[in-house]
């Protein structure tokens, strides 16, 4: 006998259900937790290196979780600002999920959610699958750099329209990529109408300042 | 590529719920899929037959149901169905819409099952949690 049984239940429902605990845990520790999603070479680990840095230099607890398929180059990178980092060798996943930010966060020596102002997770490089994952973050923020094309967020709206800032990357070299700065913000515009854009340069430091700011305001909205 | 990944989910889902109808084949496993899902329908299908061989699902068919994104426009104070991905205003008004009603699902919908030792009962039955 042939029947239907409706079962209507979300496909990641594992990884949605461990994204809410983690969020809870976020929560309840009062840490700010960023999910950085880019292209490979927009300059995630260039941002976040500055970022961790600033941060530290202002006094803020700062840690970091870092996705590759291999090697553990970044979290090397980024321990240099002397920030606790902890790098995920996904082996060939193309992006991070709850299970792999939930095992990292257990036994991670020195560092316990409560102790920290900010937690940065620095996503696989890849525009496409980690819109499906949710990490329990509190801020999705896209990257996109001037060397990319101003229609990147055209291309890849599925991650542009689900992040909640937008940060352009590498602004020094904007004028001999010939970025066109206005068709950026535009296209941004057109995927994400209102987001924050943040216009930046880790080597010069150029747009950090609002960047800051941005952080601590939303740290200060997780709270109240 | 991540449908790898998401198909091995729904046969992992789908055997479980099997559990409830032992012996039972499964002809068709109807799922649901956003527009903005980032989920490419044809590599799920590509994926299908060999996630599901050797499983309880192996031979059925895979379909998708494509649900277009919804967006609620201020202006309009009306839900209203974007025709592309290339920009998120209304089509009506033309004001930018930030507010997502529909369009992200990815979701299970209900498989058909051939249950030769299940009750007589025929029909539509529910199980699982209501999205």
């Amino acid at each position: 006998m042939t029947r239907i049984v409706e079962l209507r239940q979300g496909i990641l429902k594992k990884n949605d259900e461990l994204a809410r605990g983690l969020r809870g845990r976020y929560g309840a520790a009062g840490v700010l937790v960023l999910n950085l999603v880019s292209s490979p070479g927009t300059g995630k680990t260039a941002f976040l290196e500055r970022t961790l840095r600033d941060l530290k230099a202002r006094g803020e607890r700062v840690a970091a979780l870092v996705g590759d398929l291999e090697t553990d180059n970044d979290a090397r990178r980024l321990a240099a600002s002397g920030a606790p980092v902890r790098q995920i060798n996904t082996h060939g996943i193309c992006h991070l999920d709850a299970e792999m930010i939930d095992r990292h966060l257990t036994g991670w020596e020195g560092v316990e959610l409560a102790g920290l102002d900010y937690l940065f997770i620095e996503n696989v490089g890849n525009l496409v699958c980690p819109s499906s994952y949710d990490l329990g973050e509190g801020i999705r923020v896209a990257l996109l750099s001037v060397t990319e094309g101003e229609d990147k967020p055209l291309k890849y709206p599925t991650l542009f329209n689900s992040a909640d800032a937008a940060v352009i990357t590498k602004m020094d070299i904007a004028e001999p990529c010939d970025f066109d700065h206005e068709l950026a913000l535009r296209n941004i515009n057109e995927i994400r109408p209102g987001i924050r854009i943040f216009e930046t340069s880790a080597k010069t430091g150029a747009g950090m300042e609002e960047w800051l700011a941005y952080l601590e305001e939303e740290r200060g909205k997780k709270r109240s | 590529m991540h449908e790898l990944s998401i198909v091995a989910s729904v046969v992992d889902s789908v055997t479980e719920s099997l559990e409830a109808y032992p012996g039972a084949k499964v002809l068709e496993v109807r799922l649901r899929v956003g527009a903005l899902a980032s989920v490419v329908v044809d590599s799920l299908e590509f994926c299908w037959g060999i996630a599901t061989e050797d499983t309880p699902l192996q031979g059925s068919k895979l379909v998708v149901k494509t649900i277009p994104v919804v967006m609620h426009c201020a202006q309009c104070d009306a839900d209203v169905e974007l025709e592309s991905l290339q920009s998120f205003r209304c089509p009506r008004c033309d004001e930018p819409c930030s507010d997502l009603r529909q369009g992200r699902e990815l979701e299970i919908d209900s498989i058909e099952i051939d249950d030769e030792t299940g009750s007589e009962q025929a029909g539509v039955e529910q199980t699982g949690v209501k999205a």
